[in-house]
């Protein structure tokens, strides 16, 4: 424990004294946020997004001119009540159950959902019958705020500790460790704890600070919030641990973190929800943390979700933390 | 004398080089070791082995009799001849630390008096000297109280004060019955702290043993140094063996007496003469060769 919490202080020191990396660490997602935040404001979209239950091949068959009109999004889903609460908090515009008589769900202070309606009135579906929903719009600025966090955490997580240990094998300071009764465990696990420390804090000053500000979304537990972003931020660092656990090259190191950041910046619903995505391109999304954190986040945020309702989330981030520590550690190489 | 360390046929092969050709050792303990040799030798190769750093291809290295395990990470002190530290900490801090991966250990007061770092102790250490650095890392080298301390070629790039401050420090550090294994490109250096030295070529051990013992198996005879302006152009004519060393003229001689005999019938001043001792850089010399090694 003492050699931990040596390997600890020794790295939150370096990391707390180079001014410049802190500032930039926590200035960055500052900037993001808010400049997102004011681009994106107007939220304006130029198609409409209408949800379908039962199929849409089984809708062309009842409205057949209505899978055909333009600049409508279809998307299929399984679950009439998760849809149902899309239409509710205004990530979707409209619902369409056509499993057994057609009926549509639009939200009655939706502007985009009055439009629609009297849109698919022209194109045959006038005898559908009609459900009203209620609930307040959930903005632009609370959908992207866990994935401009999330991404941000990503960045500081994978190069934050892959680029520093691959400099300390560069340089010679892990060889130094090895000459000491130093064990890697205990090495890697001080790098992934001091690491984890300093993102969530940063998350957490980012969060509170833009909260000042733009007044976020929250239905449901911050204590849950934390859980699952303290899970995601120690899933991404170990993955960072083990890029960095063999390689003495930064260039390599790199390659092989760009390799792992860009599909999950892409894939990850941080940028832009991937319904309507083809299905492997959502299984591929499965794989990544990112993508377990930022839904459950925005879930737990905007629908308040609770622990029990994250916990498939919660499970694959703990797991993939342990799953990557574990081989980091065993592959790991001083020199 | 116990061996405190001690190779048994060490052998590294990496793709294509026998960086270290079957090396045997035994360094008894409270003695300065010096492993010498010319760049591409197989020194580091071959104390890195020692270390524990890297596992021999065959052969093995005891330590107190036992092969090396978690004990000797913790009764073994090493100076790297490359080596970073964590950035942004003091000195006092970088003594912390370490201090804090060892379960017994010195005071941290005792090594800072020992290695005289009083003056420094809150400064920053990418702001240290060249010879600071060194009193350093010697200074984490000593804070498990070590038995055996290993110092890869420390006083590169020092000026020479600094170097002799080190000097210093590592006698007196052997004053505490440490046993240190020294490298060095420096002869002097050798000569200066080593109570019995190896030199090594191409990977094997070409001689060992005390300076004073090598410097007599090597050279049986004495360099006779007399200034040109002296001797004139009588000593080239007289066949004695005599070369031009620079300014001087260099007779190298068995019979001391008989030579001083001759050039005095000849006529030579020997008013300025000198004897010049055999160094441990000209054993070097002779027994690596004076080419460029590859």
């Amino acid at each position: 424990m003492k050699k931990f919490l040596a390997v600890l202080h020794a790295r939150n020191m370096e990391f707390l004294r180079d001014r410049s990396a802190l500032v930039w660490n926590l200035a960055m997602p500052f900037m993001l946020v808010f400049g997102l935040a004011f681009t994106f404001s107007g939220g304006n979209k130029d198609i409409y997004k209408i949800g379908v239950v039962g199929g849409i091949g089984h809708l062309a068959q009842t409205a057949p001119k209505l899978p055909t009109t333009q600049h409508l999004q279809f998307i299929p889903y399984d679950d009439l009540d998760i849809a149902i609460n899309k239409v509710k908090h205004h990530q979707m515009d409209m619902l369409i159950d056509v499993s057994a008589a057609p009926k549509y769900w639009v939200n009655t202070s939706s502007p985009n959902g009055y439009l629609l309606e009297r849109i698919i009135w022209g194109v045959g579906a006038d005898k559908f019958e009609r459900q009203a929903v209620e609930g307040a719009e959930i903005r632009y600025v609370d959908w992207f705020l866990p994935g401009i966090l999330g991404m941000n955490m990503m960045f500081a997580c994978l190069f934050g500790v892959g680029f520093v240990i691959v400099r300390y094998r560069k340089n010679g300071f892990l060889k130094r460790l090895k000459a000491t009764p130093l064990g890697a465990f205990q090495f890697l696990f001080a790098q992934l704890i001091s690491r984890l420390l300093l993102v969530v804090v940063i998350t957490t000053i980012v969060y509170a600070g833009c909260n000042i500000f733009i007044e976020f979304n929250m239905q449901g537990s911050y204590w849950v919030l934390l859980l699952v972003t303290t899970l995601g931020a120690m899933s991404m660092i170990s993955i960072g641990l083990l890029i960095a656990a063999h390689t003495a090259s930064e260039e390599l190191a790199g390659g092989m973190l760009n390799i792992v950041t860009w599909p999950m910046m892409l894939l990850s619903g941080a940028w832009f929800s991937l319904e309507g995505a083809q299905p492997w391109v959502q299984n591929i999304a499965q794989l990544f943390p990112l993508t377990h954190m930022v839904s459950s986040a925005r879930a737990i945020m905007n629908e308040g979700a609770t622990l029990a309702q994250v916990m498939p989330d919660v499970w694959v981030l703990a797991l993939t933390s342990a799953v990557f520590l574990v081989i980091g550690a065993f592959v790991f190489k001083w020199e | 004398m116990q061996a405190i360390i001690s190779a048994t046929d060490l052998v590294k092969q990496y793709p294509g080089v026998r960086a270290v050709d079957g090396i045997n050792l035994s360094i008894p303990q409270g003695i300065c070791f010096g492993l010498l040799g010319p760049n591409g030798a197989g020194k580091t190769t071959t104390i890195e082995m020692l270390e524990g750093i890297h596992q021999p291809t065959s052969g093995t290295v005891h330590y107190k009799g036992e092969p090396l395990g978690a004990r000797y990470r913790e009764e073994v002190g090493i100076q790297f001849q490359h080596t970073a530290l964590q950035e942004f900490l003091t000195v006092r801090e970088t003594l912390q630390f370490f201090e804090r991966l060892y379960h017994e250990t010195l005071p941290i007061a005792e090594v800072i008096t020992l290695c005289s770092l009083t003056d420094i102790l809150d400064r920053d250490t990418r702001k240290l000297s060249g010879g600071q650095r060194q009193r350093l890392l010697l200074s984490l080298a000593l804070i498990n109280d070590p038995d055996l301390i290993f110092l890869d070629e420390p006083t590169t790039g020092l000026d020479p004060q600094a170097r002799r401050n080190f000097w210093d420090l590592v006698k007196l550090v052997k004053s505490r019955n440490k046993t240190i294994v020294l490298t060095t490109h420096y002869m002097e250096e050798a000569y200066a702290l080593c109570d019995e030295i190896a030199i090594m070529d191409k990977g094997r051990i070409v001689s060992q043993g005390t300076p004073a013992q090598l410097l007599t198996e090597h050279f049986g005879d004495v360099v006779l140094q007399i200034p040109g302006e002296d001797a004139g152009g009588k000593l080239m004519e007289m066949n004695i063996g005599a070369v031009p060393a620079g300014e001087l003229f260099e007779i190298k001689t068995n019979r001391l007496h008989h030579t001083l005999q001759l050039l005095m019938d000849n006529g030579i001043n020997l008013d300025r003469l000198r004897i010049r001792a055999w160094t441990l850089e000209d054993l070097f010399i002779n027994v690596t060769g004076k080419d460029v090694k590859p």
